[in-house]
């Protein structure tokens, strides 16, 4: 165990993609029709749930590059 | 009850073998003694990222959840599809705050929420207010999960106290013993169960029912056979405000309830929880497809046992499914509540021992007397909530849980953005919480609701005509009194910085809040907890 250790930070700038996946899915007029259906699903069940992709790439983005 | 029969027989051996697990877990990953709440409390502090996995989402993705999201689809339509964009933004929302979190815990040895806001701001009195938040919020939320065991039961013609007394006795019976490894081992089974149901359900019942395209036919149909304004498979113009608030406000409050923090920092790294903020939103999938179920129990023609909407998703398998697959659904759902009871009712005795207890009964108090208090309150607690189901209307911890969610937003100041700054003042907090707390309470109970004959507590939506706009929109009333609560919060911080009043000492470092398994500074997790 050698001193000084390398400080160590959670600032990134790739921290950014995070807000982007918060605020994406929080925008009705994205979301708030029916058409096109998707296997006759509404568009606002389908891409609510697809939106799953942004917030999983977000958060494995932030690991990845934040990882020691 | 005899057509029943094969469900309740499959229900019961599922429920009786999982409860075995629930007690033979104590010897799992085992450690010296139990006697301490790092281990009974918190497993150890050692879980990786598979246990953590199902262990958290075991814990936030409840039968309560499982049961009333598709009851809520089912009542009023789109406006409760909110769960899935909350439970999808929650985790990039929040990863950063936890890993800090995660780091300055495990350097002073936090067990709860509270404990960190004592050692950050020096205020005994704010971690009190912290703590009981916690506690209040979270007990409403322990009944819940009764009311999923009783929609179950309700559907098998099982009827009476007693089989819901037995269930909650067998719980409290392995959690004292076994303390967060019963209900971290129960989950694998839980959810492995609940996947293996709702695949199934999402697959086979629309297949039924004439595909995805005349399920959703069917629930615009019967909506716009409804009086209601707000219902409809797509939000109008008025709800959007109230969709979107209650979804930020909801993923903002999820970690801020002590079961949620129970879960991470039980967790052995940092890295175990930046993989499972990846991982977690597949249970949020999951939840988007039971939530589907409420319009598949529309199409189906499903109408609620007496009043009790909750019973739309049980009756929807048990008229769909064979006998004995309904069984294991119900199982599914039975153990569902078991999780999040236990793991609920360990993190509200974790809170009243380390800031009620030890703050304010017996300063001296050892490991061993620390994990007895919690212990025995665990006990209390589910007391406390079977009492709250059988003796008061359901449907009070039915608002209580509501009010819970409002005012658990209440301490985001002091313990997140805590976790980032020390420029609030200690006062300005305590004022910030009083007035989010009466702002919240306040406007609850300014809130109609004739659907259920509520005069007030009747949900969450805010109309914002009440404060003199000119418009029929709704807001999420917890969203609302965390603004005045912050605005109050940043106000008296100002003021009392000009008074020069004391700050209280801050027995953090930042290095603390990066720090990461390995380091000197984390306890081993095998030691005896240090004090704070």
């Amino acid at each position: 165990m050698t001193d000084p250790r390398s400080p160590r930070s959670d600032r990134s700038r790739w921290n950014w993609v995070l807000l982007l996946a918060v605020v994406i899915p929080l925008v009705p007029a994205l979301f708030n029709h029916e058409e096109p259906r998707l296997f006759g699903v509404p568009l606002f069940y389908w891409l609510q749930l697809a939106f799953l992709v942004v917030s999983v790439s977000a958060t494995l983005i932030v690991y990845r590059v934040t990882r020691r | 009850m005899n057509e029943h029969i094969t469900e309740i027989v499959i229900f019961t051996v599922l429920f009786l073998l999982v409860s075995g697990m629930g007690f033979v877990a104590a010897r799992w990953r085992r450690a010296d003694n139990l006697a301490s709440l790092n281990e009974w409390g918190l497993g150890g502090r050692n879980f990786g990222s598979w246990i953590t996995w199902f262990l958290v989402g075991g814990d936030l993705y409840t039968a309560y959840t499982f049961v009333a999201v598709p009851a809520l689809l089912f009542g009023a339509g789109a406006t409760g599809f909110f769960a899935v964009p909350y439970t999808v933004i929650t985790y990039p929302l929040v990863m950063l705050v936890l890993i800090r979190l995660w780091s300055v815990s495990h350097v002073h040895g936090l067990v709860t929420p509270a404990d960190f806001v004592r050692v950050r701001f020096g205020s005994p009195t704010l971690a009190l207010l912290v703590a009981i938040t916690g506690i209040v919020a979270t007990m409403p939320y322990i009944a819940l999960q009764l009311i999923g065991i009783e929609a179950v039961l309700k559907t098998m013609g099982v009827t009476g106290d007693l089989p819901l007394i037995i269930a909650f006795a067998i719980l409290a019976a392995y959690t004292y013993q076994s303390g967060l490894r019963a209900p971290a081992l129960i989950a694998f089974v839980k959810d492995i169960l609940i996947y293996l149901v709702i695949l199934v359900a999402v697959i086979y019942i629309p297949a039924r029912l004439g595909g995805f395209g005349s399920i959703f036919d069917a629930a615009e149909a019967k909506f716009a056979g409804t009086p209601a304004p707000g219902d409809g498979i797509l939000l109008n113009a008025n709800n959007q405000l109230q969709y979107v608030t209650l979804a930020l406000g909801s993923a903002m409050a999820l970690f801020l309830y002590p079961h949620s923090v129970t879960g991470v920092l039980a967790s052995r790294s940092r890295d175990v929880i930046k993989r499972n903020m990846s991982a977690l939103p597949a249970y949020s999938l999951l939840l988007g497809l039971i939530a589907l179920l409420g319009y598949m129990a529309i199409a189906a023609g499903i109408t609620p046992i007496g009043k009790d909407v909750n019973t739309v998703v049980p009756q929807l398998f048990d008229r769909m499914f064979p006998d004995w697959f309904t069984g294991v659904a119900f199982a599914a759902i039975g153990i569902g509540a078991l999780v999040p009871a236990a793991i609920m009712s360990i993190a509200a005795a974790n809170l009243f021992t380390r800031n009620i207890y030890k703050e304010y009964v017996r300063r001296d108090a050892t490991d061993a007397q620390e994990a007895r208090v919690s212990k025995l309150t665990s006990l209390v607690v589910k007391v406390g909530a079977v009492l709250c189901i059988l003796l008061i209307d359901p449907q009070f911890s039915i608002d209580l849980q509501l009010i819970g969610g409002v005012i658990i937003l209440q301490t985001l100041p002091s313990v997140a953005l805590g976790l980032f700054t020390r420029w609030f003042h200690r006062v300005g907090l305590i004022a910030g919480w009083t007035a989010g707390m009466t702002a919240g309470m306040v406007l609850l109970y300014n809130i109609a609701n004739p659907a259920n004959n509520h005069a007030h507590f009747g949900g969450s939506a805010f109309p914002l005509s009440k404060l003199g706009f000119d418009t029929p929109m709704t807001i999420y009333a917890g969203f609302l009194a965390l603004i005045v609560n912050l605005v109050v919060a940043a106000l008296v911080t100002v003021v009392a910085r000009r008074l020069g009043s004391s700050e209280g000492v801050d027995g953090t470092r930042p290095r603390d809040y990066t720090a990461d398994a390995g380091d000197p500074e984390v306890k081993d997790d095998l030691e005896p907890a240090g004090s704070t």
